[in-house]
């Protein structure tokens, strides 16, 4: 099955500004795909890009075998957007902007008010817009961009200042997009949101992206340090952790010691010791990298700065 | 589209009409206002003198309408920049909607609500223009919509170039509101010294001013050939202009 977004070559430049350079990636059928990085980093533009709104200076994009350029109007009655910062009209009500997104395609809408219902809106359904919770307008923008069954979901900066609480229940109905077999391309400053939701992610700064592939794979290949950090009394704990293949450091204080070292079996290895010459420990724990740390590694800086 | 395009005009009119102020402030205020002056000016002199070339039998009832017609225009022009600086516009673009039809959804809102308001304000005004029951109703509203696309274009070119909402009313007024002052509406074009004169003449609403005074006083359309064609001259060039700068975000 051909990808279900081809991205090549493509650049976009405001005025001096190069927003997106050289970006090329494809999206398959059926994953969610996280396009990551920092605010500013062109996350936005290549998604506006593919969904027609802007036309690159260069390079080319395909979506479910279309043009975004020329056949907007094709692509946008099988697309589902929602846009980073949008709004609607503030005294619009809920069901309104259901009906009036459902009455803009051709085919066949699906049953509004079960969107509503599998969104929890039901009770908020005759609630103008403004009167929603960040939560909810989030949710209301999720059901427009599903109200025409699309086959390709586009979701910018989706949990961008909602509380904890509201960003699990929004991973969860995103996961439920794809349990429907439909395609995400999402766009997130937020790691963690990639770590837990998509299956694939493309790191991108400055316009350019840095590296692809499943969040896994992308800590293993860039961090593949593992530190373990434990507390014992043993005297002679010290130098036994120092003939543990693959260790790197060891560092004390008090009876506090820290353990780096690289491989997945760097755990099993310390745990080996641990208990082949009796050593008592009151904790243990390990600190394993994530995409923050990738992040860091690849960039030389943090995500938030 | 034509669906869309009903739907779209149909929640911007409930919309309007949930704004505080919104339906108050356009149809029932100008109406209050025309009533108030038409009891203090009105009945007496209409009783006494009814001279045809008065301003209350002619300027009042053309001022009126340009007043309406050119508040909605403003109000348009506040709603365009609001709904593109919270990303509505962008927002509605993201869907098969054509642009063209999401405007025009907002412009038939605007001639509708003029539309309510005259009516009410005709019915309303019956009792105390007794000349405005002699005009030639019909003929004047098809004037007043001409003008009014000319104004609305005016207020597109606004919209498309004013950059946030906060300023689009003040400079809207700003550019609208004078317009009046050399319209021709309290003094005839004609007493104008020479300069002002040009400057009157450059101004669309001088021939809306024009054509609605001589249609109100029954005069054929024959006789304003040349108002209409300003007009439309000026909403072309306004709608010209507008398409090719008017932002969506």
């Amino acid at each position: 099955m051909p990808p279900v977004i081809q991205v090549s070559g493509v650049r976009k430049t405001y005025g001096p500004t190069v927003a997106v350079d050289e970006v090329s990636f494809d999206v398959n059928q059926g994953e969610i795909f996280g396009l990551i990085g920092p605010n500013g980093a062109g996350k936005t533009t290549t998604m506006e890009c593919i969904e027609g709104l802007r036309t690159p200076d260069r390079g080319t994009i395909s979506v479910l075998g279309l043009d975004p350029f020329r056949q907007v109007y094709q692509l946008q009655a099988r697309i589902g957007v929602q846009l980073q910062q949008a709004q609607l009209q503030k005294r619009i009500k809920v069901w309104e902007a259901v009906d009036l997104w459902a009455s803009l395609y051709h085919k066949k809408a699906i049953d509004a008010e079960r969107l509503l219902e599998s969104l929890g809106l039901t009770d908020k359904r005759d609630a103008w817009f403004m009167n929603l919770s960040g939560g909810q307008k989030q949710r209301l923008f999720i059901a427009l961009a599903l109200i025409n069954d699309p086959e390709v979901v586009f979701l910018d900066e989706l949990t961008t200042g909602l509380d904890p609480q509201a960003r699990r229940a929004i991973w969860d109905l995103v996961r439920n997009i794809r349990k429907r077999g439909k395609t995400v391309f999402l766009t997130t400053h937020l790691m963690e949101e990639a770590e837990r939701l998509c299956d694939r992610v493309a790191i991108i700064e400055h316009g350019r992206i840095i590296d692809i592939d499943t969040p896994v794979k992308l800590v293993d290949r860039h961090c593949p340090e593992r530190t373990i950090v434990l507390a014992t009394n043993d005297p002679s704990a010290e130098e036994r952790f120092r003939t543990i293949p693959r260790v790197e450091s060891v560092t004390s204080s008090d009876s506090r010691f820290t353990i780096s070292g690289r491989g997945d079996d760097l755990v099993t290895s310390v745990i080996h010791c641990l208990s082949e010459n009796h050593i008592p420990v009151t904790d243990f724990r390990t600190i394993l990298p994530n995409l923050e740390d990738v992040f860091l590694k690849l960039t030389g800086h943090s995500i938030r700065e | 589209m034509l669906v869309g395009l009903w739907k779209l005009t149909w929640i911007e009119i409930k919309i309007f009409m949930r704004e505080p102020l919104g339906a108050i402030g356009t149809i029932v205020v100008p109406v209050v206002v025309f009533l108030v002056l038409g009891k203090i000016f009105g009945r007496g002199r209409a009783l006494a003198a009814p001279s045809t070339n008065s301003f209350v039998h002619v300027g009042l009832p053309v001022l009126a309408s340009l007043l309406i017609a050119v508040s909605a225009v403003l109000s348009l022009v506040t709603i365009i920049s609001i709904y593109r600086e919270g990303g509505i516009l962008k927002r509605l673009r993201a869907t098969p909607l054509r642009p063209y039809t999401i405007l025009t959804a907002h412009v038939l809102v605007k001639l509708l609500l003029t539309a309510a308001t005259l009516l009410l304000m005709v019915l309303a005004g019956k009792r105390y223009y007794p000349a405005g029951v002699h005009a030639p109703l019909f003929s004047f509203t098809i004037a007043l919509l001409i003008s009014t696309c000319s104004i609305l274009s005016i207020g597109f070119l606004i919209a498309s170039i004013v950059p946030t909402a906060r300023f689009a009313q003040p400079i809207g007024a700003i550019i609208f509101y004078p317009m009046f002052g050399f319209s021709g509406l309290f003094t005839p074009v004609a007493s104008f010294p020479p300069l002002l004169r040009i400057v009157s003449r450059m101004l669309p609403l001088t021939y809306a001013v024009g054509l609605l005074q001589g249609i109100w006083n029954g005069e054929a359309w024959s006789a304003h050939l040349g108002d209409i064609a300003a007009l439309a001259l000026g909403f072309v060039l306004c709608t010209t202009i507008s398409t090719k700068v008017f932002r969506w975000e």
